[in-house]
């Protein structure tokens, strides 16, 4: 540990979507000495993970059992592994750092996460399950001409995948620099090899248990160090925070909103690219085709919603924790005062703070694992564009030789897999934040809109969705272009053209408004045909009559 | 799907009155949620005064509590629309159900048969 550690954000960043409006520096991890007692539990872990996955591979023939399982997965396993998905390394280390360094405002982070999941429930996840089978072009493109909505869907996901895929990478990258004292070149590789070894083998059936037994081990990690801090205190959180008011350099002020939302417009545009942008997530949808039944769908996300909030709360009780445990201990940090590894080892430090070296490793090998299994399940949903939407529906036109289709897939696994690693390479020093919050942004102006509008409008027509959600990714792209993170940190210009933090407000009204626009102005044939299409969607969506058939094998 | 079922669906009450109570319920959650989130939202915006004010003697401030309900709020209201849909809805789906399947078997004259009733 040298004392040039600069303030790392990456790691945790990862995918801290709330850091690219707290805007905090960015930096390189300095490589840490060699931890070993994280590399046996990681070792245990993979060991493990790749047992399962030898069992999985037994249970992967035909592609309804690589993409979906076979549709096997209960409620409540599935509503783990949709926890899985979303509680990543950025969650549980960035949140525990933007809390550690400004208290609520970590909290007000935390809820945009959750919010998006009632939404989803309410109004998506039974039609989800009632007209998808493996991806969600499947659902969007239900009563349209296949070829364009599928080819819209399919860069949607591929480019949502690409920008989390990057992020993940990087962020794993710099946490196993730091946690485990290996060179970055060698863990993004390490990623990628274990990541098609998952998916390639083992399917869905082993990415959704890898994420399951991954959920569980954090959640017992985390209930285990708020608990201990908790402990400490009585159990009243009025003397912890009293502690934390008193040590922390911002007193009183961390009990209140700080800088993290900066305006209005920001502060609700950035909220709705979170609680939309959930909503249009290829790799959280897909899961929605991995259970038998609307029924279990709609228990998945009770129990995938009660398990992330659960865990935010978690996470706020432990920045705390480390504001009095690791903010006050001179062993966790520098000569210049700054924490050892940056803000995003707050949690880290706390672990071996309450629960020493043995507790600090196994916290370690879950923040790896994390990332793992996220980096799996994103893989998977954009080897599913491929061999589903663009080669089976669109090249073959739903007629696929046997077989032909798992092999697509399985290619493409593996050509997603190096592209991963040498974006991941080339990609070091990238702004991860920016990453995953363009991810969101794009799956709430491109997917969603689409998504939603062929469900639940009748009048939407094939060129309404096809032009509408290309004119929301666009925008999407083009105003995070706009704004300071690239047009100020990347491009050096001045001052940024677009002023807010997130474009979704503004890219997601572009494309809604492009779907209406396009589809009432449709006068074509198809259009009368799409239109014509609608009752028997509806009926299918809402009864699910016709979707049995599809997801009993 | 044939277009026969589909009108039979679509003639069944029982559809009619799912289709009607589940997303006239679908959508009010929906607001409730959108108007806790954008309200704590617009609180932390406009008020950050009043968000970090203490309630009592402690340091205990408005803030924190209400984040926490906006987390309760979350999993609670999620319960409640899962709870009546996996009970109520789903009871009146099985019916529609039976009775697409039912007009499906029987010869065209018994088709109008009177539809399986659900109480909900």
């Amino acid at each position: 540990m040298k004392n040039t550690i600069r303030t790392l954000s990456s790691a945790a960043l990862l995918a801290a979507t709330g850091a690219a409006m707290a805007a905090p520096d960015l930096g390189q991890a300095t490589k840490q000495a060699t931890n070993y007692t994280a590399i046996i539990m990681f070792a245990v872990f993979v060991v493990l993970t790749l047992f399962i996955t030898k069992w999985a591979a037994k249970r992967t023939r035909s592609a309804s059992d690589f993409y979906t399982a076979g549709g096997g997965i209960t409620g409540f396993q599935n509503g783990l592994a949709i926890a899985g998905d979303f509680m990543s390394a950025a969650s549980f280390l960035g949140i525990s750092a933007a809390v550690f360094a400004n208290g609520f405002d970590g909290l007000i982070y935390a809820i945009g996460f959750l919010v998006g999941w009632p939404v989803i429930t309410f109004l998506m996840a039974e039609r989800l399950r009632n007209l998808g089978r493996f991806t969600f072009a499947d659902v969007a493109a239900y009563r349209f001409a296949q070829k364009p909505v599928r080819m819209f869907a399919a860069s949607g996901t591929l480019v949502t995948v690409l920008f989390y895929l990057i992020a993940q990478m990087v962020g794993a990258g710099q946490l196993i620099k730091l946690l485990f004292g290996l060179d970055y070149g060698v863990a993004v590789v390490l990623v990628g090899i274990l990541m098609m070894v998952y998916v390639l083998f083992g399917g869905m059936t082993a990415t959704t248990w890898v994420q399951i037994i991954k959920a569980v081990m954090l959640l017992a990690g985390a209930s285990f160090m708020a608990f201990s801090v908790l402990a400490m205190y009585n159990f009243s959180p009025e003397q912890l925070f009293a502690k934390a008011v008193e040590v922390h350099s911002k007193k009183d002020s961390i009990m209140g909103p700080g800088n993290f939302i900066k305006d209005p417009i920001s502060g609700i545009s950035f909220g709705m690219a979170l609680m939309f942008g959930t909503a249009g997530l290829p790799h959280i949808l897909m899961r929605f085709f991995t259970v038998p039944s609307a029924k279990e769908a709609r228990k998945s996300v009770l129990w995938a919603t009660t398990w992330i909030g659960y865990f935010y709360i978690l996470t706020f009780i432990i920045g705390f924790g480390a504001i009095v445990l690791v903010g006050t201990n001179p062993a966790f940090k520098d000569a210049a005062g700054k924490l050892l590894g940056g803000n995003n080892m707050a949690a880290v430090h706390l672990a071996s703070a309450v629960g020493g070296d043995v507790f600090l490793g196994f916290i370690s090998a879950v923040a790896f694992a994390t990332i793992l299994a996220v980096v799996a399940g994103l893989t998977l949903s954009g080897a599913s564009a491929v061999s589903h939407d663009i080669y089976a529906t669109v090249i073959k036109k739903g007629q696929p030789a046997p077989g032909s289709e798992l092999r697509v897939s399985k290619i493409t696994t593996i050509i997603l897999g190096i592209i991963a690693v040498a974006l991941g390479y080339v990609f070091e020093t990238v702004n991860v934040a920016f990453m995953v919050s363009l991810a969101f942004a794009i799956a709430a102006s491109a997917n969603f809109p689409v998504l939603f509008m062929s469900v639940l409008w009748s009048k939407c027509t094939t060129r309404g969705a096809t032009v509408g959600g290309f004119l929301g990714l666009i925008t999407a792209v083009g105003l995070t272009i706009l704004s300071k993170s690239v047009w100020v940190d990347v491009f050096h210009n001045k001052t940024e053209i677009f002023p807010y933090t997130s474009p979704a407000l503004f890219s997601m009204i572009v494309g809604f408004a492009g779907v209406w626009l396009f589809s009432v102005t449709d006068k074509s044939k198809r259009a009368a045909i799409d239109m014509a299409g609608f009752e028997a969607q509806e009926v299918r969506s809402e009864t699910g009559i016709g979707a049995a058939a599809a997801s009993a094998h | 799907m044939d277009q026969d079922v589909v009108q039979r669906v679509k003639n069944d009450p029982n559809y009619q009155k799912l289709v009607k109570t589940r997303s006239r319920y679908g959508w009010m959650l929906t607001w409730a949620v959108m108007i806790v989130y954008y309200g704590f939202t617009c609180l932390n915006a406009f008020d950050k005064e009043f968000m970090g004010s203490r309630i009592g003697a402690g340091v205990m401030s408005w803030g924190v509590p209400l984040g926490l309900f906006v987390i309760l709020f979350t999993v609670v209201v999620t319960g409640i629309y899962v709870r009546r849909a996996n009970s109520e809805f789903d009871a009146l789906t099985d019916a529609i159900q039976r009775n697409a399947a039912a007009g499906q078997a029987a010869p065209a004259s018994q088709t109008n048969a009177e539809p399986v009733k659900v109480r909900a």
